[in-house]
């Protein structure tokens, strides 16, 4: 329990009467990409949700990197070494988009009066600029963030999240909405990070390729509760799963 | 800084010291307080246009500003000191101020600092031995520089262009600082900005609470310049007028509350030909005005320059407008 | 004794004016988010109405006053509705908040420029009797505001709670997206709301304005009350506003008498900060959660 970067214990949630998430214990060791997939209201969100501190669970705890999380503030997660994007499109529209990336890591480096008084890019035009070039946005980086296409910025946003050299990245719904061409080049560069920095990413998603060809385990949610777990072999030929799906 | 924004800084500087030459005291009193209203809107805009908070307490912090350098310099202090006490004292209450209400939601400011607006007018009016009630204070001297006299209108209003230059050159600094990029993150998207490690509680106190040192600031000019201040100058509407500046040139502009205060401040004596309607029409201009551009008049620029010039994107956050 | 249980009912009175106002301004909030800074001036506006029928056009003032009624509901609430609210309302809460401030200094200006800049004598609807109760001298037009603002309230949870199209305006209010899915017309409940904006703001202007003059700067003070008792209640709720009306009425009576007449105006802002401080979902709400 101690050397995996996320374990979630015994986490039950409800709303009014409703189960939202049931009992679901699971750990993620460092390095995994781990991928939670589940027919809608399967209660993937609120685990989610409950992972990142925003909602505060009836019972069990979450652990990041040995720190319990509960309630806590977004900030202090991120400090904690916590990166994540989100469902919505969630960059800045209008700052450039090295401005972008910059924010993201400016909160880590030196302190409030640095932050004043230091150099405006707080040091990090080189690093983001690296950033910039994984994700291979060289060519946009003076542009609005806000004048870029979906997934352009679907990139800037996932760039962001991997701007302070977080542990862990919680990624919601990266896929949603973007064309496939993107799309591959989103996962391929997901991937490159993973193996060339070994960090542990959670992946929400309903595109089940995506989900299948980036992951390395997957954990399926119905009705609140894990019904399977296992490689992305595994998961497609398991029956409980398709029954899930298909509303079986 | 591009060499444009250079090039048209300049322009302006060269402008604001000419202008003055040959006019009238009244002329040159009207321009001195257009910098020093500048001034108080540019620390709005940093609460308003650039962390998106509402403070409806701008000319409370100008009249306690006001207060503190008037009665610093009537104790025969230079005044110098009574400007840096009137920052540092405003900059204080505006962390006090701000700290409650901006533990819980978002339009809560707005309606603190409309309260604390009315109380600090209740206070200036009441506590006469030291404010002097509503008779308030009188004589305040114009401050010497190394054997230079500000004792003129002209060289008042020369002594108030270099402070408004310093003003905006701190004002300058700090928009492109790491802060100013949190600021404008907090504007834009402040649930992204927190889950980026910016403690947007911290950042949006600082803003509110620098913003209001520049309204203190401004005061402390005032105090020298009109050398009578009462608790009337400093009411309730006089925070709506700086806020009218700020959103009528365009919140989250540097320019924007420059032309702002030039709107607010010399649109009426344009329109003294209409004699009691100028209010009308002026309120009826800032309606119309937040119907087609909320973005205010420089955001209107921007529209219109796109249009002649397709293919630029104009800002599209103030649509969206600041959560109250 | 009995001074004390006097300044109690004659602070209901004028808390149950209060209250008016304080719950119109909840609703358009709920409504739309729109925060009505000219919601003093929309209680200002009506009598002069009231005293343009009666005393400059004639009318007798049993018609005027309703009259007067159905003006406000047409002008402050279909009228701002249109010009005022609906081309803005996708820009966003600031836009609008700076285009109430406008509106509420333009409706002043009006009054003052082309009607006077002095306060009128306003009619009002009842005699100035008094009578005793428990050794308490109690007027009858305090009795008679209390029994009509509560009245206008009570009808007015009723009719939300009770009718069809009440309980669709709530739906609206608490979730807009749901109530069009339910088949709502959205649009036409916010209209609604804010024509009872605009009745509730004729009424407690019929009320109040006895008790001054009739002038132009009324709006000022009340629309700063109609604020407080709002959040002081809880922003969120019409018992809220209602409670916070009441409240607000009822220390506003009792600090004329025992408080220094300079800090009297502070009481309630004073209130205001506290309740933010230690409840800011006021007292009856509740909490809509941290930002962020």
């Amino acid at each position: 329990m101690s050397d995996s970067v996320l374990s979630v214990r015994n986490i039950s949630k409800s709303f009014g009467g409703i189960h939202a998430v049931r009992d679901v214990s699971f750990d993620v060791e460092k390095g995994e990409v781990l991928g939670l997939i589940g027919p809608n209201g399967s209660g993937k969100s609120t685990l989610f949700n409950c992972v990142l501190g925003q909602l505060r669970p009836d019972r069990g705890e979450v652990q990041i990197n040995g720190h319990r999380v509960g309630n806590m503030r977004a900030s202090r997660l991120n400090k904690l070494g916590v990166g994540r994007t989100f469902q919505q499109l969630s960059v800045f529209p209008q700052m450039s988009v090295l401005d972008n990336i910059i924010l993201a890591g400016q909160e880590h480096h030196g302190n409030m009066a640095t932050r004043l008084f230091g150099p405006s890019d707080a040091g990090l035009t080189k690093e983001a600029d690296q950033l910039i070039a994984f994700f291979r946005l060289e060519h946009l980086r003076d542009e609005m963030a806000g004048s870029l296409s979906y997934g352009q910025q679907k990139l800037v946003d996932a760039a962001m999240a991997f701007m302070a050299g977080p542990s862990l990245v919680l990624l919601d719904e990266p896929a949603g909405g973007v064309n496939l061409t993107m799309l591959g080049n989103l996962r391929e560069r997901l991937e490159t990070y993973n193996r060339e920095h070994g960090t542990t990413f959670v992946v929400i998603e309903h595109n089940m390729e995506f989900v299948m060809s980036l992951c390395t385990r997957i954990i399926v949610l119905a009705e609140g509760a894990i019904i399977a777990e296992g490689t992305p072999d595994e998961i497609r030929s398991n029956q409980q799963v398709i029954d899930a799906y298909l509303g079986g | 800084m591009t060499r444009k924004s250079i090039l048209f800084t300049l322009v302006a500087l060269i402008a604001l010291i000419l202008v003055p030459l040959g006019q009238g005291n009244y002329i040159i009193y009207v321009l001195t307080s257009w910098l020093v209203f500048s001034i108080a809107a540019m620390g709005l805009n940093l609460t308003l246009g650039y962390a998106g908070q509402i403070s409806l307490a701008q000319a409370a912090f100008m009249g306690i500003g006001a207060y503190i350098a008037a009665l610093i310099t009537l104790a025969g202090y230079h005044w110098v000191l009574g400007w840096l006490a009137a920052m540092g004292g405003t900059f204080v209450i505006g962390l006090l101020l701000g700290y409650p209400a901006l533990r819980v939601q978002h339009h809560f400011l707005a309606f603190v600092t409309l309260a604390f607006n009315t109380l600090v007018f209740l206070v200036l009016r009441n506590e006469d031995w030291l404010t002097g009630g509503s008779h308030g204070l009188v004589g305040m001297p114009r401050p010497n520089f190394f054997g230079l006299s500000t004792g003129t209108n002209l060289e008042f209003y020369y002594f108030t262009l270099v402070l408004f230059v310093i003003s905006g050159a701190i004002f300058y600094w700090i928009v492109n600082s790491p802060w100013g990029r949190a600021f404008k993150a907090l504007r834009e998207n402040p649930v992204r900005a927190e889950s980026l490690g910016v403690d947007t509680r911290r950042i949006t106190l600082l803003a509110f609470a620098i913003g209001s040192a520049f309204g203190g600031g401004a005061g402390a000019i005032m105090s020298p310049l009109v050398q009578f201040i009462e608790p009337g100058s400093f009411a309730f509407i006089h925070s709506l007028k700086i806020l009218l500046m700020v959103v009528v040139g365009g919140a989250g502009f540097f320019f924007g509350p420059i032309l702002g205060a030039a709107v607010v401040i010399l649109l009426p004596e344009f329109l003294r030909f209409t004699e009691g309607y100028y209010l009308m029409i002026y309120a009826s201009l800032v309606i119309v005005l937040m119907i087609y551009s909320p973005s205010g008049l420089i955001g209107a620029g921007q529209k219109l320059y796109a249009r002649l010039r397709p293919g630029r994107e104009t800002r599209k956050d103030m649509e969206k407008g600041a959560q109250l | 004794m009995s001074e004390f249980f006097q300044l109690i009912v004659s602070g209901l009175s004028t808390g149950s004016i209060y209250a008016l106002a304080a719950v119109g301004f909840t609703l358009l909030w709920q409504a739309s988010q729109t925060i009505n800074f000219a919601q003093g001036e929309f209680v200002m506006l009506p009598a002069f109405l009231v005293l343009a029928l009666s005393v400059k056009l004639g009318f007798p003032l049993w018609l005027a006053m309703p009259l007067a009624i159905i003006l406000a509901v047409l002008i402050l609430g279909v009228l701002f509705k249109r010009l005022v609210v609906e081309p803005m309302i996708k820009h966003g809460t600031l836009p609008l908040v700076i285009a109430t401030i406008a509106l509420g200094v333009l409706l002043k200006e009006m009054v003052k420029e082309f009607y006077s800049p002095l306060g009128q004598p306003f009619p009002s609807l009842f005699p100035q009797d008094v009578v005793t109760i428990f050794g308490a001298v109690i007027s009858i037009p305090d009795i008679a505001n209390f029994v009509i603002a509560m009245g206008a309230i009570v009808a007015l949870q009723l009719f939300l709670g009770g009718t069809r199209t009440g309980r669709s305006m709530q739906a609206t209010a608490q979730n807009p997206d749901v109530a069009q899915i339910l088949g709502v017309d959205i649009k036409r409940m916010v209209l609604y709301t804010f024509m009872i904006n605009g009745a509730l703001a004729a009424i407690a202007s019929i009320l109040i304005t006895p008790i001054y003059l009739a002038k132009f700067s009324n709006g000022e003070t009340l629309g700063l009350i109609a604020f407080i008792a709002a959040i002081v209640g809880g922003f969120n709720q019409i018992r809220g506003a209602l409670v916070g009306g009441l409240l607000i009425g009822i220390i506003d009576n009792l600090s004329a008498t025992y408080v220094s007449a300079e800090y009297r105006q502070a009481l309630p802002l004073i209130l205001l900060i506290v309740i933010i401080l230690i409840r800011p979902q006021g007292l009856l709400g509740t909490s809509e959660g941290r930002t962020v």
